[in-house]
């Protein structure tokens, strides 16, 4: 702020300006007001959720919580089975929509001619307005019964369905953020490598993905934020029982189910052992956020 | 001006309590919302006052009756002593049976209480066990704490004691789904699913099962030969405003107790 003024003054006279600027003041300010509310938040959602949380740790004795196979308040509260379920849904439908959304980001960055890029681009940007109780409803009504008629099971409710759900909501985010970091690139990366003689499908293999691998990494992680978070769809395909499943064929309950189905209801230390749930959700998502952190400064000492 | 927001915003907190006074709070079992609904519907085409429904869950009903966040809280449980202040009172409004239901392609169409039992258990798994074809079960239950979930277990004996708790007895993979309409779409939509649901929220997308050969009709529940039945409770606290207890008054009168029956649930005056 003193620099700002002090420029004003720099034809007239070098001495210090005695009037103080209110508008440069309150821009300041407001910006550092902005850039509190998220801070702010995270830290009263990280308080509310430990001090809600301990006390169901304290009974039940965290490694009882956590690695526990019996979900059955008011006695036992075992997550391993939902900690698994979460785990198992969020890789799977990474394994399936990153490609697939890597693969778009690519077509439409690189090979789609202009006007077919454009009817891609809002249909992917669509789909990430869609709700998810949307994502939910259309999975029970086509996915679900798909995988009853294709594995010939009683009950399509399953991870499957879970992951295939799951795997079609992360991908406008990972679409939108490679695709942008593709496009960010400086276009002599892709000029060099034309004029070196590699063809247009190794230049996108061998220097496009790897230089815009910071942004891709970003979109995955935002990918998988989304799967571990995700509720509402999955509360509507999954079966949510709380059992540990023997396959992708068995109906399972995420952590977010887990909290969101029963906490209408709970109490006490039933009430405490949901926001326990919490805990362990927001340690897994710390855990990514680090990931991610520790893998873009690997590259940056590269 | 900082002055005068502040004494706006104290004029405007000290103001809106009066407004909401008009209106009656009501919040609860899922359940018993369903025809909460309707009765506060009708209050307000007779009576002009508001009445606010909100379904929550009969543990949050009980809980908002209890600090008074609502002025009447809904419950289709019997309520622990501890719930409650001395002061609330309990009001039996009506009486649910909860119908075991099935896909209307199944053929069985009566089980006996043991059997059903046996099923939530995990105990029978395939149809044919039953009488049916041979097919897996798809049990699927409602969640921890439901009012329905509470009442079926009691009635149905689905409970054990594990280290001096009583918890439930139904197969932990059983599915479950929250809420009666999750429960409807899920038997609705699966041929080999069986669920139960309160009997008022039974329409023609699935069938309500007999139980011991009595079929699942306000006249055997009133009578007292289907078993799977349970109280629908309003509770109010002896301080509540005087609209709330009127509300009350207009459930219990005739008029109210008919949109009870209408509304497929037995009336207790």
């Amino acid at each position: 702020m003193e620099t700002a003024s002090k420029m004003g003054q720099v034809t007239t006279s070098l001495t210090p300006a005695k009037k103080i600027d209110w508008i440069e003041r309150l821009f300041h300010g407001l910006f550092f007001i902005s850039a509190m509310v998220g801070v702010i938040s995270v830290i009263t959602i990280g308080w509310f959720v430990f001090y809600e949380g301990l006390p169901a740790f304290k009974e039940a004795g965290l490694l009882n919580f956590i690695f526990g196979r019996e979900w059955l308040p008011p006695a036992l509260y075992g997550i391993s089975s939902m900690i698994v379920a979460s785990l198992i849904s969020t890789v799977g439908a990474v394994l399936i929509g990153v490609p697939i959304a890597i693969m778009t980001a690519v077509f439409l960055a690189e090979i789609a001619p202009k006007w077919m890029a454009n009817i891609v681009r809002p249909a992917v940007e669509l789909l990430a307005g869609i709700p998810s109780v949307v994502y939910g409803f259309f999975g029970l009504i086509v996915i679900v019964p798909a995988i009853e008629a294709v594995f010939d099971i009683p009950a399509g409710n399953t991870l499957l369905a879970g992951i295939i759900v799951l795997a079609i909501m992360i991908l406008p985010t990972v679409i939108t953020i490679s695709e942008t970091s593709i496009r960010a690139l400086t276009p002599t990366y892709k000029a060099g490598a034309l004029a070196l003689g590699a063809s247009h499908i190794y230049t996108i293999f061998n220097v496009l993905l790897p230089a815009a691998k910071s942004g891709i990494y970003t979109g995955i992680a935002l990918g998988i934020a989304r799967a571990i978070g995700e509720t509402m769809a999955i509360i509507m395909v999954m079966g949510n029982a709380p059992a540990m499943p023997g396959s992708l064929l068995e109906p399972a309950r995420s952590l977010t189910a887990n909290i969101a189905m029963e906490m209408a209801y709970a109490t006490g230390i039933h009430a405490s052992s949901l926001y326990s749930t919490g805990i362990v959700l927001l340690a897994f998502i710390i855990l990514l956020n680090a990931g991610l952190l520790y893998l873009n400064r690997q590259r940056g000492h590269a | 001006m900082k002055k005068v927001i502040g004494l706006l915003t104290a004029v405007g907190m000290m103001t809106a309590p009066l407004a909401q006074a008009e209106t009656v709070t009501v919040s609860g079992s899922t359940s018993v919302a369903h025809v909460m609904e309707v009765l506060a519907e009708r209050y307000q085409q007779s009576t002009g006052k508001n009445v606010e429904v909100q379904s929550t869950g009969s543990s949050a009903g009980i809980r908002a009756a209890k600090d008074g966040t609502s002025m009447i809280g809904m419950s289709s449980r019997n309520i622990k002593p501890n719930e409650l202040t001395p002061k609330t009172q309990k009001i039996v409004i009506a009486r649910d049976g909860i119908a075991a239901a099935v896909n209307k392609a199944n053929p069985v169409s009566n089980l006996t209480q043991e059997q059903i039992s046996k099923i939530y258990r995990g105990e029978i798994k395939n149809w044919k066990e039953v009488g049916g074809e041979a097919r897996p079960i798809v049990v699927v239950t409602r969640e921890n704490g439901s009012g329905t979930r509470g009442a079926f277990e009691d009635i149905m004996k689905l409970q054990r004691v594990v280290n001096g708790h009583k918890v439930t007895a139904i197969a932990a993979t059983a599915q479950v789904g929250n809420g009666n309409g999750m429960i409807k779409t899920i038997v609705a939509n699966n041929p080999y699913a069986i669920g139960y649901i309160s009997l008022g929220s039974v329409d023609d997308s699935l069938r309500a099962l007999s139980v011991n050969n009595v079929k699942p009709t306000d006249a055997n529940i009133a009578a007292g030969d289907y078993q799977i039945a349970r109280p629908f409770i309003a509770l109010i606290d002896q301080d509540t405003p005087q609209n709330a207890k009127l509300f009350i008054d207009f459930i219990m009168s005739k008029d109210g107790q008919r949109i009870v029956a209408e509304e497929g649930y037995i009336r207790v005056q």
